[in-house]
Formats: structure tokens, sequence, C-alpha cells
């Protein structure tokens, strides 16, 4: 096999110094009834041209070759610069481990520097964490750290925050006596409603948690949002999934916790991850945060080096009493993350988010926004029935938006649309003319499709 | 010193921000082909930022070699042997990178049309079969980001059945040999931990647990074979005590690079487990993930698995999101889907009886090593191991050097440390797992290093102690770090 280095005579050899004479020996202790006594129900190796084509052919099974998309929710088609693989495929950087031993890990390590620098410039925060495992874990972790930090045990969510997210908050708080309610979005605006928000916080609110840009696209409020928190002597938690969005969008100045998703920095959508997620903080957080931490140091030579620091704080050392279980952050897709922002830097973010701008403001021209707050890359069309609309969009090899109801039954005549740097005007003239039509259909039920696709 | 490494050049690079200077670009966005907008018209003044400041400006080729420069100063198992015991640091195989990055998965969105998604989910499908007939288990959760994720998974499925079954309880018991991971999730799921004693050969005490499960017990958290390397060769009694008073039993699949193909789990009395793959499966660690730690389980837990699960409907895959018992989800979406391909490719390039055969040289290297490094270091406890062996080093600790000092050593000749001071009940322990993916000649110049430097702590311990000396960085200073922590650049 190829992966296996050894010829058999190497192996024999290797046996007889362990006075061996067979590999069957090597299992000689394990109790009789524990082995498996048969060959395992898998077929035999195939060869790396079998495997490449085996994969192809599921792709090919999904067919959405050549479509065009208009998905967002929390995961976002931007172009991947090609330094991005052409860095994360050197197996110094592919085939290490943690940077535990640092004289030899400096690579990792320096990388990780620079990913913590620019979380904490893009976000506003004193200290980011080394990244976690995507934005729906970070989530949780981010509100047990509020716990710990005030000592309280309630967390209040911004129903407008992506709703898998929440749903992982919810596994995760059932059993750690953290009780997660909810507060609602303004009908009209579809922005935090504050009144809302006012009326359920309590002396035992350790935090409120919001997103914004929301699952909806709007631009939220948070600093409004950060005054009622911390009146109420809770921590206010930022969420994004949308990181691009922070090349234009000034970070909310009351945020306590920052945590976010960086799937929109180079990281390709891939059916739902691997993600990057983060949790930045302010100062006198820091030994509240989970996740690793690289600091700078210096070797006994006096050289600027770099070490994983603050790790009492970690599950290797702390056992039962550590800030989380994780015991991994995501450093190769950290990395794409770092390379997609030093390609860009500062010009380009604000450049690229800008077109995300100017796009989704070209397709929400042609559609029918159900909300009126301010939006950045995604916005919530009324289209009458979303699953109606995404038919005829699939036979123009278009994906349309998402339908809402399945998470916000109240927004089942909904889709969530996502325009980015990559969609076309000639495919959001298509949808336009399709969200136009369905427009058409709402006010006229009689009109034919086929009138309308024709 | 042995051949294996000569010292090189290496740049000297310094941080991005330092490079950076106004102005330069390393990126062009196409011509904008709609109306721009403006930013404060649409988003509010406020809302609008003015720059990111210090953010880098470089240019392409200064990009490049930045990173570049960088990574020459990683250590990776491209370069070499990785004897990081547990970790299981084997060779990635590269096709599995280019597979993960076939254009129709890749650009797959999570929330594309079930029709449009089949390939996807037929991987998926593909390699939960895969991993139930590797473990023995009835189902499997793909779900969970890595192993903690996966342990985090797999206690509330425990805690979600137990709950069915009318009480909780309060414990979990996790042996003093276990990864720290194990008591962190045991909290985190709400339950209080209770450490038991390792025998004197290294294994779980019957008496001990018999005694320690009681009522209150929920279950047991057993690595096999355990961080000694050693096989639990009373797991089925084990099992049979858990179960006859109510408790269950968790493993922790980190060692399954010792198991895959020989024994199984599920055949052993396992109730539900945890992989990693990016340890027994191959996936790149990546300087520290991404991983994929999906849960494995018998019967009784299925209908506990996180939302959604996979479901053949007529000819088609679907997801089901309808599970009144499920205990939600773990993570957005479906899991860490990218490292599922590459799991599924190493399943396929090895095959059943090719998978046997890793695990088989993977038991032989550890054996070989052991073998050749005993006369020269400690071993406390005799059993026979597998996939990984532990010394001690109580023999160079009487010259005043330590494990951590020794691993240090290994640097200058050519190697990766093994894992230092781990497992906790082993004093001064060198943690050593060779993986299949090691030949003759790599095994015989580490266990020629490690002999060499036994004897050079005879002759010359301060070498050893103030290792490495041929690397670009020397040791550094990480109680310094922790005392004043600088955590990001500032100008």
């Amino acid at each position: 096999m190829r992966y296996l280095p050894k010829s058999d005579s190497e192996r024999r050899q290797m046996l007889e110094a362990c006075g061996l004479s067979s590999a069957e020996e090597l299992f000689a202790h394990l109790p009789e009834p524990v082995r498996l006594d048969r060959p395992l129900d898998l077929a035999p190796g195939i060869s790396e041209y079998e495997i490449v084509q085996y994969f192809r052919d599921c792709a090919a099974r999904n067919a959405a070759d050549g479509y065009q998309s208009f998905l967002g929710a929390g995961v976002y088609s931007h172009y991947r610069p090609v330094l991005v693989d052409t860095v994360v495929s050197r197996g110094e950087f592919l085939t290490s481990y943690t940077p535990y031993q640092a004289e030899i890990s400096q690579g990792t390590l320096t990388t990780i520097f620079e990913f913590q620098t620019m979380i904490c410039q893009l976000t506003g925060m004193d200290v980011a964490n080394a990244s976690m495992y995507d934005g729906s874990t970070a989530v949780p972790e981010a509100a047990m750290m509020a716990v710990r930090a005030t000592g309280r045990d309630g967390i209040l969510t911004a129903r407008s925050v992506h709703p898998e997210y929440r749903e992982v908050l919810r596994t995760y708080a059932r059993n750690q006596g953290m009780p997660v309610d909810e507060f609602g979005y303004v009908s009209e605006t579809g922005a935090l409603d504050l009144e809302d928000l006012e009326s359920k916080i309590g002396p035992q609110t350790a935090a409120v948690i919001v997103q914004s840009p929301n699952f909806f696209g709007i631009v939220e409020q948070a600093n409004a949002a950060a005054e009622i928190a911390h009146r109420a002597g809770a921590l206010l938690i930022m969420v994004f999934t949308e990181a691009v969005s922070l090349g234009l969008l000034e970070p909310p100045a009351g945020a306590d916790i920052v945590a976010g998703e960086l799937q929109s920095f180079a990281i390709s959508p891939s059916y739902g991850g691997p993600y990057a997620g983060v949790i930045a903080t302010r100062d006198k957080f820091i030994r509240q945060m989970p996740g690793r931490l690289v600091g700078q140091t210096v070797d006994s030579r006096g050289n600027r080096a770099f070490c994983l620091t603050l790790s009492t704080r970690e599950q290797h050392i702390r056992r039962e009493k550590a800030t989380s279980n994780i015991c991994t952050n995501q450093a190769l897709i950290a990395l794409m993350a770092t390379v997609f922002m030093t390609v860009y830097g500062k010009e380009g973010l604000r450049e690229l988010a800008a077109q995300n701008l100017a796009k989704a403001h070209y397709l929400a021209g042609q559609a029918a926004p159900r909300f009126t707050g301010p939006f950045f890359n995604e916005f919530v069309a009324r289209v009458g029935s979303p699953e109606e609309v995404n038919k005829r969009l699939l036979k123009q090899k278009i994906i349309g938006g998402l339908p809402l109801g399945r998470f916000y039954p109240e927004l089942s005549d909904c889709m969530l649309l996502c325009a980015t740097e990559m969609s076309s005007r000639t495919a959001m003239d298509a949808v336009g003319r399709e969200l136009a039509a369905s427009r058409g259909h709402a006010a006229a039920p009689a009109a034919a499709p086929s009138e309308v696709l024709a | 010193m042995i051949e294996k490494v000569r010292p090189h050049l290496s740049q000297n690079e310094a941080l991005l921000f330092e490079r950076s200077s106004p102005g330069k670009k390393a990126y062009q966005l196409p011509e904008l082909d709609v109306p721009p907008v403006d930013p404060a018209a649409a988003l509010g003044a406020a809302n609008v930022r003015s720059e990111i400041a210090g953010f880098p400006e470089v240019s392409e080729v200064e990009a490049i070699r930045h990173f570049t420069r960088l990574s020459t100063w990683n250590y990776a198992i491209d370069y070499g042997m990785y004897p990081l015991g547990s970790c299981t640091m084997k060779y990635n195989p590269r096709v599995n990178e280019l597979v993960a990055r076939t254009e129709g998965l890749a650009w797959a969105h999570p929330y594309q049309p079930e029709a449009l998604s089949q390939g996807c989910m037929e991987v998926m499908a593909r390699l939960e079969a895969a991993l139930a007939e590797i473990t023995g288990m009835d189902a499997v959760t793909l779900q969970p980001a890595a192993g903690a994720h996966g342990e985090l998974t797999g206690i509330l499925l425990m805690r979600a059945l137990l709950e069915k079954r009318g009480n909780p309880r309060k414990k979990i018991l996790i042996p003093d040999s276990a990864h720290g991971t194990n008591p962190a999730t045991a909290a985190i799921a709400g339950y209080e931990v209770e450490n038991i004693k390792s025998t004197a050969t290294g294994v779980l005490d019957l008496a001990a647990l018999e005694q320690l499960v009681t009522a209150d017990v929920a279950g047991l958290m057993v690595t096999n074979p355990n961080t000694l390397g050693v096989f639990e060769n009373n797991i089925i009694q084990v099992a049979e005590i858990l179960h006859r008073k109510g408790a269950l039993l968790y493993m922790d699949g980190a060692n399954m690079n010792a198991l895959v193909g020989i024994a199984r789990p599920g055949d052993f009395g396992v109730d539900v487990m945890h992989l990693n793959l990016h340890k027994t499966f191959s996936t790149p660690h990546g300087g520290g993930g991404p991983g994929a730690g999906p849960v494995a389980v018998k019967k009784d837990l299925e209908p506990f698995l996180p939302t959604p699960r996979l479901r053949r409907a007529g000819k088609k895959w679907a997801w089901d999101y309808k599970r009144k018992h499920s205990i939600g989800r773990v993570r957005a979406f479906y899991g860490n889907f990218g490292v599922l391909v590459r799991a599924l490719a190493y399943i396929l390039a090895h095959g059943g009886p090719g998978l046997r055969n890793a695990t088989v040289d993977a038991v032989l290297n550890a054996v070989y090593v052991r073998k050749a490094l005993e006369p020269h270091y400690d071993l406390p406890y005799s059993s026979p191991n597998m996939h990984e062996v532990v010394f001690s080093d109580d023999r160079q600790a009487s010259r005043g050097v330590r494990t951590g000092d020794i691993a240090k050593r290994l640097i200058d000749y050519g190697f990766h440390p093994y894992t230092v001071s781990f497992p906790l009940i082993v004093r001064g322990a060198l943690m050593i797992e060779p993986t299949e993916t090691e030949g003759k000649q790599e095994l015989d110049a580490f266990i020629d290093a490690m002999r060499s430097i036994a004897a050079e702590i005879e002759s010359d311990p301060q070498l050893v102690k103030t290792a490495p000396h041929s690397t670009r960085t020397t040791r550094v200073d990480e109680v310094g770090a922790a005392r004043k922590p600088i955590l990001r650049w500032k100008p």
C-alpha cells in the first residue's frame, strides 16, 4: 500500500528484532473475545486515479455546476485569492501540529500572532484568540465566558442572530444552568426591538447577544443595545457572520465580547465546514477567554519569538476547571483568513465591502425588501412563495435565496437574498425579473408562470 | 551526530505590519458592473468606519515571500518523523487535499437545495457507514468539529438517554491517565468528575470500579488503548459492571489507530465513542486544526443524535430535521465536510484489508522502538504496548536532565519531540507514537538519536539541558510571555 513505507523484508527484520515470528503476535495479548475474527466489510483499496474520479463523480451528482447562487445566511461566496491555497498547501503549515514546541513552530506562531492582531484591528477589541471551531460554537463559548465574568447565569439573545447559532447555544446551555431567553426584532425595520430587550433584561442577565449585520442582513444599532445591557450590569456579545462587512462597518464601541465567523475570508463554503470562528474581547476579560492564545516573548538569545501562552486557562492544565473543553483551534483555516486579509489589506477590504454593498443594493432595487433597516450584502425580499420562485430560478441555473419559513414562520412568504462581488449583473437581472413576476402573481394570481418565464 | 540534518540558511522576516507601507496592494477587483453606492447614505454615516488602522498594506510578491519565509520556521511531517504520543501524526496524503478542493464539493453551499447536494450527502453517508463498520457501532454523526467537541456530543447523548430512563445521574468516572479534555468535557456537560486510579499494570482497576459505580454514576470515559498505549484487557468486564448498574461506557477514540481492523469498540461493550479524523484517518493537523470528531453510538442512543440526520428517501438523500429526542445541534450545518472528504479518501485508498495492515505497521513500529530503547530509558509499565510506548525520565533525572530537555535535544537531531510529561501517571513521561507511516530507516535514525542523547546525558548533561542548539529560535521564555502578555502587535 502506497502510504505504508516498509518493504516486506524490512517488516520481517523488524519483527525479528522484536523477537516475534509473525505480525499476529503483536496482538496476542488481546483477549480472544475482543478480537475481530473477520476482515472489515469495506472494499479493497483503490488507486489515486480512482479516488479522484470518485469525488469528481460525487461533485457531478450535486449537479450544481454552472449555477449562480444568491445564498448567504452565514455562508458567503467570495472570491478566494490564489495565494491562499498556495500558502496553506505548504507542507510546513499543512502537516505540522499545534505549536507547543515553540523553537520549531515559529512559522505557525507568527501567523497566529498576526491573525490575532488583524482581528483586533478589525473588531476594535484589545485581544483576540487563535480561532475557534466556527461562529456557531464561538457563540456559546462567548456566553459561558460572560457567565464566568459576571457571576450571573442568564443569556438573552436577539432572534435576529443566526437561527442555527441559537440552536447550538441552546444545546450547550441546557445542562449548565444557563437559561437562554430571546428578544425580538421590529417588524418594520428588521432591527433589534430595544423595548423588548429592555423588558426582558434582568439582574441575572450575564450577556445580551446581538448579530450585526443580523441574519436578515440589517446593520444593528449595537451601541444602543450595549447601553441597555451595561445599565443592567450585563455584557454585550457582538456576533458577525459576514466578516467582509467589517471593511466598511464601524465596530460597535460598546461590545464587550465579539464572537465571529471568518468563512467570508477565503474559506470555501465546503457544504458547511471547516470554517474558523474567533472570539475577541477587552483586556480585562483575557483570563476568562476560551481557546488558544499566542504571545510575544524572547528566546534565550534575546530574539523576538512567539509561544502559546496563558495556558493555565486550558483543559490540559486545568482539566475539569478549564475555561472550555476546547483543545484545538482552526489554525490552517485561520491562516487562510490571514492570507486573505493580507492580500486585500487596508484598502482592498474596504473596496471589496463597497462592491458587496453596491451589488446587494442593485439587486434590492429590483426586489421588494421586507425590512426598512440599513443592510450590507443581504436582505429579505417578500416574494409570495419562495419555493415557487426558487423552482423557476433553478430552471435558469440560478440558486435563489433562502426561504425563511423554516426559521421564522412569520416570514414564510420571504427569502433571504445575498449578493457579493461574484454576483453578475446578468444573473441579478434574471432574479429581479423573477421577483417582479412573483409580485405580479401576488397581485394577479391568474397570470401563468410560463408567460413570465418567456 | 546522526546524518539526518545540516544547518541551512533561513530568511529573517518582519511582521506584516512592519513590512507595510501605504499604497501597496496585492489585489485587484473587477470593475464594478453596477452603480456604486455611497456607504454613508446606505448604512448611516455613524455606522461607517474611517479606516482599519494598522491593517497591512503589502504587495503580492511581499505577501508570498512573507508566508513562505515563515513556513520554513516550522517543523512538519513532510520533513520527518513526528512521534507525538496520542496525536497520531501520520502522513497526510496529498490526493486528499486535491479531492477536497473538487469544485462542486468545495463550493457547495450548505443551504443549496438537497436535489443539488446529493453528491455531498453521498460522501457523508458513505463515511458514516465506513466508520460504523470500523467501530462496530450502529450509527454515526459527523457533526462535531473536533475530538473534544465529539466528547461533548457523546456525553450529552449519554445524559439524554439516562434522562429518558428517568435520571441523568451526577458523576462521570475518568481514569487518572485520561487526556485533559475528558474532565473538561464532563464538566461542560454538567457532570461532576471522579477520578479512578489505574492499577500497577496501567489498566483500570476492576475492584475499584465495582465500588465507584453507584447509582450516581452516569458512565465511565475510557481511552482504549489507554494513554500508556496499553489495551484495557478487562474492557468487557468493565462494560458489564457499568451496564449492570445502569451506567454507560464512553470511549475516547484518540488511540483508535491501534485497533482499526483488529478490534471494534462496539464488540467490546462501548456504548458511545468519538473518533479523531485528524488522527486515525490522516486528515492534516494544519498547525492545530481543523479536525473532525464524529461520534458513533449503539442503537439505544441513536434517537438522541444531533439534528439533522441523513435519511434515505426513495432514491435520494434527505436531511431529517424532525427528531424529537435529539440533543439539538452541536454546530451549524452538518460538520466539517472538507475534513470528511479527506477521511473518506483515506479509507478508500486503504480499503478494508489496507486499514488493518496500517494498524499492524503502527503497532509494529511502536513495539520496535520500545525494544530498541528499553535498555536506555526506564519503562514504568511493562504490559505489552500497542501503537505507542511511554518511557520515564527517571534514569536521566538523576543527571539533572528531564523529559522536556531530551525532547528539545531531539530537535537538534532532526526530529519533532515526543509528547512530554503526559500521561500524568508517569513521572517525567516520554510518550512516543511513531505511526505506521514511518519506514525502518527513519525509525532507526530516531532510535540512534535517542540512544545518542542518553549517552550525552552521561557525558555532557549541560549540552542536553540547553538544547536545542541548531534552531533559528532557541528556548523561548514562556514564563515571561505569560507574566506580561503581549497578544497583538502595536506600533
